[in-house]
């Protein structure tokens, strides 16, 4: 039943491109918005009252980066891995269209409100009940389209990849439902009331907040590095039999750890305790993913070393397996009685979302932009080298400094003197911590070079456009598609 | 499906079996578990079970379990708040139990209230006041020896203990009239008593002057007939350059015509009589603090620096 002989059917790429552009410019709208925020911190005077301030900036940022670049990055790999592992066109384009404008909106939406104030105060669930509302109707609908693909597939057996998307949009959809039951105020009001209150909704938010990490940005962009690592090293995936435990000890495993997020605090110890050990067992199933990526190289390591849009793959599940290593770590209750309400929970989360999340959708996009256009490959692979260590650089600057600074406050935070008295107020804390926020500014800033590097080399591409020296896999000189010409010959070494 | 085993091919590189699947050009291989993978795995479930014995972890129809070692964080709160306490002890008690004459006599307890009040101060004052107690427009600098309800020990204890104008029985409060705004001074009025006022600290003010009659009419009340404050109402001392609310012609109009009323907050009730006392004691040594104790025992006592006031 396998159709590598048989015609290639007639594939929806119109909605995956509109879904990587999207990627795209939504990607550098939240990492501008998160270089700006890093700046609001260093320097005060740069909050804008009443739109422009930290408060209504940061949901943007990251709603911006996740929901939004990351979004749209899962939408687009999604709707081209499920096609071309079931070999069969996606299923209803009118709905997969209407996914693209409706989850847009919702974006807009989203962003709309978090400057003019409305927000529900939930972390990466600020959206209002109207907002949330229409995201539902959206989420079924990508879940349609998704799992009608699957239905009409002409592959007897699902890929892995598949696997990890379908638990990701399932998983959304509950833990969105979830979170965000509440009672609107009024009918034509922004306002609503969250219907658990207290404690059980702080547990509720946390297991989403979690679960977005775990499923949003972790089964997910999975599911994307299943496809996309074999595809570039063009090797077989190195165990399937991994690929089943990781994945079923992953899902089972990361819906009890949200509780983590509330140590000490008036949740019970016995969830707590249950959110820290479930934390830690997570550890294994999490670096399964990171073995059958990085070993499915075994063979062909040396592809790695001229390959950079492989390195930005390989390096993402270099990030990926650290930050899985780091989060267990912080979630013990020891750990996280220093590191809590501090920046190295920042740093955390940058390492996975900047060095992880990025890097893979990076990766993926460098190989799927000439694939979806009909080029050969992308206009230059030294851009892709430039973006690669630019933003590599960002990232270890960002993390290093969110490493001093937040163990730096947390230590300044729970020193005392030898007669009992707090040695440091919080504003010394503050002050302490300043010049690490102008160091994490610079860090953001090089990634977000780094980004606009790759929109450009992206623009070229889709135009056409061959950089000067590119070679295709013999060694010989590429060919610009819109003129037709070799740009100026190098002979290949 | 039985069809998939046919085709099983063996990978050149790697030497390993496929599984037999593919799907658009992909391949898996049918590599086992990492044994290291496995163990670890296991481990970490070992260890977790060992610590849902140990540890409050399982919820049940009569409560959680408790784990065997009785561990709550309520229980792990005290402890570590028990021997903060117990670091305080060694002074608290006698601190308390001594008036400021005999914590300014005994070196330990002295320099016991002068930390405490360093980290009362940094967590509640320095809002206002500022973290070097230096103040701001408005907010008063404590490093000087210019006091405008008194700066003895006892003075300052009292000013934190029940605030300026924080409406608790016992706080300091006055009210200076709006001279302008309630048109008790015209406007030239206004202008010269200010000019006669902003004269005084530059030693170029004289009773000839029209603003002198207005002053001793209208100011000298509470300011004093010389100007140099009166501490009862809390009336600066006009003759220094020391200025609350600004030093420039507009400013000292703006506070004539319009007066000002600065607010601080009672503390005794927030944060309990000996941290008062520990951070009266703080303030007083910031720079301006005056002596209350007899003369005698301040010479013979090492701790306390010359806090006498300066000639102005």
């Amino acid at each position: 039943m396998t159709t590598n002989t048989i015609e290639k059917p007639d594939y929806n790429f119109d909605i995956v491109k509109l879904f990587t552009l999207a990627t795209c410019f939504w990607g550098v709208v939240g990492m501008l918005g998160g270089v700006l925020i890093a700046l609001q911190l260093a320097f005060p005077a740069l909050n804008f009252e009443p739109y422009l301030n930290f408060g209504r900036l940061r949901p943007l940022h990251t709603s911006g980066v996740v929901f939004a670049f990351g979004g749209n990055a899962l939408f687009a790999t999604s709707y081209y891995i499920v096609q071309r592992t079931c070999q069969v066109r996606l299923w209803c384009d009118k709905l997969a269209s209407f996914t693209f404008w409706g989850y847009q909106s919702f974006i807009v939406m989203a962003a709309l409100g978090y400057v003019l104030g409305v927000t529900q105060g939930k972390e990466y669930a600020e959206p209002e009940w109207y907002a949330d509302l229409w995201l539902t109707v959206v989420w079924v609908s990508y879940l349609l389209v998704f799992l009608g693909t699957v239905i009409k597939r002409k592959e007897p057996h699902l890929y892995v990849a598949n696997w990890f998307f379908l638990a990701f949009i399932i998983t959304v959809a509950v833990l969105h439902l979830g979170n965000n039951l509440s009672i609107p105020v009024e009918l034509f009001g922004a306002k609503s009331y969250s219907v658990p209150a207290g404690v059980q909704s702080a547990m509720i938010q946390w297991w989403y907040g979690h679960n977005a990490v775990g499923f949003f940005l972790t089964a997910g962009f999975l599911g994307m590095m299943y496809y996309f690592v074999p595809k570039r090293a063009e090797r077989p995936v190195y165990s399937y039999r991994l690929s089943i435990v990781h994945f079923w000890s992953l899902i089972f495993i990361y819906i009890w750890a949200g509780p983590h997020h509330l140590h000490y605090t008036a949740l019970p110890g016995w969830a707590q305790t249950l959110g820290m050990t479930f934390s830690i067992m997570l550890w294994m199933p999490s670096w399964g993913g990171m073995i059958n990526g990085v070993m499915t190289l075994s063979g062909a390591w040396h592809k790695l070393r001229k390959d950079p849009v492989l390195q930005f793959l390989i390096v993402s599940l270099a990030f990926y397996g650290m930050s899985t290593f780091e989060g267990p770590l912080m979630s013990i209750r020891a750990v996280n009685s220093l590191s809590h309400y501090t920046d190295w929970t920042v740093g955390h989360v940058h390492s996975g979302a900047l060095g992880w999340v990025g890097f893979i959708t990076f990766g993926c996009l460098y190989y799927l932009v000439p694939k979806l256009w009909n080029r050969s490959e992308v206009y230059s692979l030294k851009l892709v080298s430039l973006h690669l260590w630019v933003a590599t650089f960002g990232i270890v600057l960002y993390i290093a400094a969110m490493w001093v600074s937040g163990i730096m406050q947390g230590l300044m935070w729970r020193s005392y003197n030898d007669m009992g008295f707090l040695n440091y107020s919080f504003v010394e804390t503050v002050v302490a911590m300043h010049p690490f926020y102008i160091i994490r500014s610079l860090g953001g800033l090089m990634y977000l070079s780094g980004t606009l590097i790759m929109c450009y080399n992206f623009y070229r591409t889709i135009k056409g456009d061959v950089a000067a020296g590119e070679v295709d896999k013999d060694g010989q000189p590429r060919i610009a598609v819109n003129t037709g010409r070799t740009p100026q010959f190098q002979p290949a070494e | 499906m039985t069809d998939d085993h046919k085709k099983v091919e063996k990978d050149e590189i790697s030497g390993v079996d496929t599984t037999g699947h593919e799907w658009d050009g992909l391949k898996e291989l049918n590599n086992p578990l990492p044994r290291w993978w496995v163990w670890v795995f296991v481990a970490c479930c070992v260890w977790a079970a060992w610590y849902w014995v140990v540890y409050p972890a399982w919820p049940t129809l009569a409560g959680a379990t408790k784990g065997s070692s009785g561990y709550t964080q309520y229980d792990e709160l005290k402890e570590n708040q028990a021997e903060i306490i117990e670091r305080q002890k060694a002074y608290l008690d006698k601190f308390n139990e001594s008036s400021f004459e005999e914590v300014m006599k005994d070196p330990e307890l002295y320099s016991f209230a002068v930390a405490g009040g360093s980290a009362a101060f940094k967590d509640n004052c320095a809002t206002c006041h500022g973290t070097g107690a230096e103040g701001s427009k408005g907010f008063p600098n404590l490093n000087d020896d210019d006091w405008l309800w008194g700066g003895k020990v006892g003075d300052i204890y009292q000013t934190i203990s029940y605030g300026i104008r924080s409406g608790h029985d016992e706080a300091r409060t006055s009210q200076m009239p709006s001279f302008g705004k309630d048109a008790i001074l015209k406007k030239e009025e206004i202008d010269s008593v200010v000019d006669y006022v902003l004269g005084l600290s530059e030693g170029k003010s004289n009773d000839k002057m029209p603003g002198y009659a207005i002053f001793q009419s209208n100011c000298a009340a509470c300011h004093g007939e010389d100007a140099k404050g009166g501490r009862d109402f809390g009336a600066p001392n006009l003759t220094d350059s020391i200025w609350l609310y600004g030093a420039t012609k507009e400013d000292i109009t703006s506070s004539v015509y319009n007066a000002h009323a600065g607010v601080m907050p009672a503390w005794q009730s927030r944060l309990g009589d000996s941290t008062v006392r520990q951070l009266a004691i703080y303030v007083h040594q910031l720079g301006g603090g005056e002596k209350d104790v007899p003369k005698a025992v301040v010479e013979t006592d090492p701790v306390i620096v010359e806090t006498a006031p300066k000639a102005e």
